[in-house]
């Protein structure tokens, strides 16, 4: 098995779903010619031509929408918004629309769209071109959201969104594209939506994250190795449906648990996890539920000490880790 | 036929038949007697609400009449009685959904009434939001283009809704891509309550030039002159050159909806200047002229369409509700698995 990058995985499996399938096609600002401001979709142009590589104006919501009615033709798009700060505009398709048009239409229409957006910060990108608006849509039934940290997941569930007959936004993370390499299988498979996934057995605390913070967990929970605390660490993969069974048997084993995400702390992903925690396993935790975010505050500055201070890294991490563990 | 040479074959020319140029005024007359008869049916406490399209069903049914009602697909905005009539929707159906009942097929008996859809006659679902299904049209057109396939999609919206940025986003991708899509405006001079003159400064036409696109207006009320318009864009997007921009101006002859007091904005004398312009009544009298139509026949089509709205009306009301479990049903494909229902 080859060792690719993040981002190549990503390439990978739209090249590869777009050869297996016709209806499958890519649009967005620049993903054309440029082949994308990340370089995620270059080379589908040269392969696939300018229909299926279609570079469109910069208006996000016609992005979202056409993409949407192409779905309900019986296309299969894959609509990347640029930065993830950047589809909000297209929220009353996504919400209003994708979501809901098969509920809508009692079971007649159905909308088979992924959505790529990336997401995070600690690339000096400022307030808009690093948030995490995960929670805006999280909570949205209608919505399937996957969020991968690993390569090998990163191909795997854009594959298993493409091949989806609902909408999925797939949160890629593009401080992860350079810096996370894994082995990545060239032939074919899926991830299966709605799985999670334990990236580590330990028996101490138990970490439960998704995206780049679980990066700066694993390095945390190998230190901690050292000094006698064995991380349980489950990637949660995909955010909605969450995998409430993974969550609870990761949760079991130690009794112990913090919550780790880069989105802000109020009703994030991680309020939900912990919800789901309290409400079944309460009384065989051995610590109060613990939550590592970032900061409610609008979003991150570019300012080199303000863009450190919100992100988070694998000492603040690990010290939370090992404070949980003490407990 | 007993019209005099040339002056009253318009329909023929333009390649309609009698039979069609008939089957047209008899939708028109249905969708009106439909509104109508909800508007009754509100007011005796049977159902909750109406949201009418009295005044704009010429326009409705002309362009409907225009396409190809076989292949082309349909996003019509929650006023297009006339629309979702000529496209093959029944009267049934349009009461199993004013009584929100499970056999309605536009939803099931889950949206307000006017949100149509059905997969089957190529109706595209609808929603609430305004405007939002243009780039849904605009989506159609992209992939029938990919498929290589020779449909339009048709999407109507009121003038308030081309201030919307779906609008403009829609409009500029279909330009730019050159999508086979037909842009209807229905310009019934009110957005609610809302004037023209204060939501648009310039005409909605003229903004096709913008999108490198032809656009015009055109009276609707003159039924004929819609269907030669729509069919003419038609031509165009099929031959590949691209979308039209089409304004239909008409006036909303009802209230905005059963919970909107419309002399609150405006005056009973304006509301009756314009219903003496009504293109019903002059596509009626066109067809007697032609001598294709008669007082006898009109006596004849209203029983009937009273006795469709009689028969559909209680076969809405009696048909059963959904059940209140269904309530979970169809988030996902797979709702078991996925969460739609514990």
């Amino acid at each position: 098995m080859a060792v690719i990058e993040y981002i190549d995985a990503i390439r990978q499996a739209m090249k590869e779903e777009m050869e297996r399938d016709e209806d499958v096609f890519v649009l967005g600002e620049d993903v054309g010619v440029k082949g994308g401001v990340f370089t995620t979709t270059k080379g589908l142009l040269e392969q696939f031509g300018e229909l299926r590589a279609l570079d469109t104006p910069l208006a996000e919501s016609a992005i979202a929408g056409v993409a949407i009615g192409a779905a309900m033709y019986g296309m299969k798009p894959i609509a990347e918004m640029q930065y993830s700060d950047f589809m909000f505009p297209a929220t009353n398709q996504i919400i209003s629309e994708a979501a809901k048009i098969r509920y809508r239409s009692n079971n007649d229409w159905t909308c088979p769209l992924v959505i790529r957006a990336p997401i995070g910060g600690g690339i000096f990108g400022g307030l808009y071109h690093s948030q995490c608006p995960e929670s805006v849509f999280f909570g949205t039934p209608g919505l399937k959201i996957v969020a991968p940290y690993r390569a090998y997941d990163a191909k795997g569930l854009l594959k298993a969104a493409v091949r989806d007959p609902d909408p999925v936004i797939y949160f890629e993370n593009k401080k992860c594209y350079k810096l996370i390499t894994g082995e990545v299988p060239d032939d074919d498979y899926i991830v299966p939506i709605g799985k999670a996934n334990v990236l580590r057995e330990g028996d101490d605390i138990t970490v439960i994250g998704y995206s780049l913070p679980l990066h700066f967990v694993e390095q945390a929970a190998e230190e901690l190795a050292g000094e006698g605390i064995n991380t349980q660490i489950l990637d949660l993969r995909t955010l909605q449906p969450l995998d409430k069974e993974g969550i609870l048997e990761a949760v079991r084993k130690t009794g112990k648990v913090l919550i780790v995400h880069e989105d802000n702390k109020t009703g994030g992903v991680g309020a939900e996890v912990s919800a789901i925690i309290a409400e079944e396993l309460l009384y065989e935790l051995d610590a109060p539920i613990m939550r590592l975010c970032g900061p409610d505050v609008p979003a991150m500055p570019i300012n080199p000490p303000g863009e450190k201070f919100f992100m988070l890294n694998k000492e603040k991490v690990k010290e939370a880790m090992r404070q949980l563990a003490l407990y | 036929m007993t019209q005099s040479a040339g002056q009253n074959v318009r329909h023929l020319e333009l390649g309609l038949s009698n039979e069609q140029a008939i089957d047209m005024y008899v939708t028109m007359v249905t969708a009106r007697k439909f509104d109508e008869r909800m508007l009754l049916l509100q007011r005796a406490g049977k159902i909750n609400f109406h949201v009418s399209g009295v005044g704009q069903e010429v326009a409705q049914v002309a362009a409907a009449f225009a396409l190809d009602r076989d292949n082309d697909y349909f996003l019509p905005y929650y006023r297009d009685y006339g629309l979702v009539l000529s496209v093959g929707m029944t009267v049934r159906d349009l009461l199993l959904s004013v009584f929100a009942k499970a056999e309605d097929p536009n939803s099931g008996g889950r949206q307000m009434p006017g949100h149509f859809g059905s997969k089957k006659l190529r109706i595209v679902t609808g929603s609430s939001p305004v405007t939002t299904q243009v780039p849904h049209a605009v989506g159609i057109a992209l992939a029938a283009k990919m498929k290589k396939k020779p449909l339009v999609s048709f999407v109507t919206f009121g003038e308030g809704s081309s201030n919307q940025g779906d609008f403009h986003e829609g409009c500029n991708f279909a330009g730019v891509h050159k999508l086979p899509v037909i842009f209807m405006c229905e310009n019934n001079q009110y957005a609610i309550s809302v004037p023209v003159h204060k939501q648009l400064a310039g005409k909605v036409a003229d903004r096709a030039l913008g999108y490198g696109f032809p656009g015009l207006q055109v009276d609707g009320n003159d039924a004929l002159e819609v269907f030669r318009v729509v069919k003419e864009a038609r031509e165009r997007a099929i031959a590949g050159e691209g979308p039209t921009l089409i304004e239909a101006l008409m006036y909303r002859i009802s209230p905005h909806s059963t919970s909107d007091n419309d002399l609150a904005y405006r005056t009973k004398e304006e509301v009756d200047l314009n219903r003496a312009k009504d293109g019903i009544p002059k596509y009626m009298q066109y067809l007697i002229d032609c001598g294709i139509w008669s007082e006898e026949l009109e006596a004849e089509l209203q029983a009937n369409v009273r006795k469709v709205l009689d028969e559909a009306t209680e076969y809405g009301d009696k048909a059963p509700f959904p059940t209140p479990e269904s309530t979970l049903l169809h988030v996902y494909a797979d709702d078991a698995e996925q969460g739609g229902r514990e």
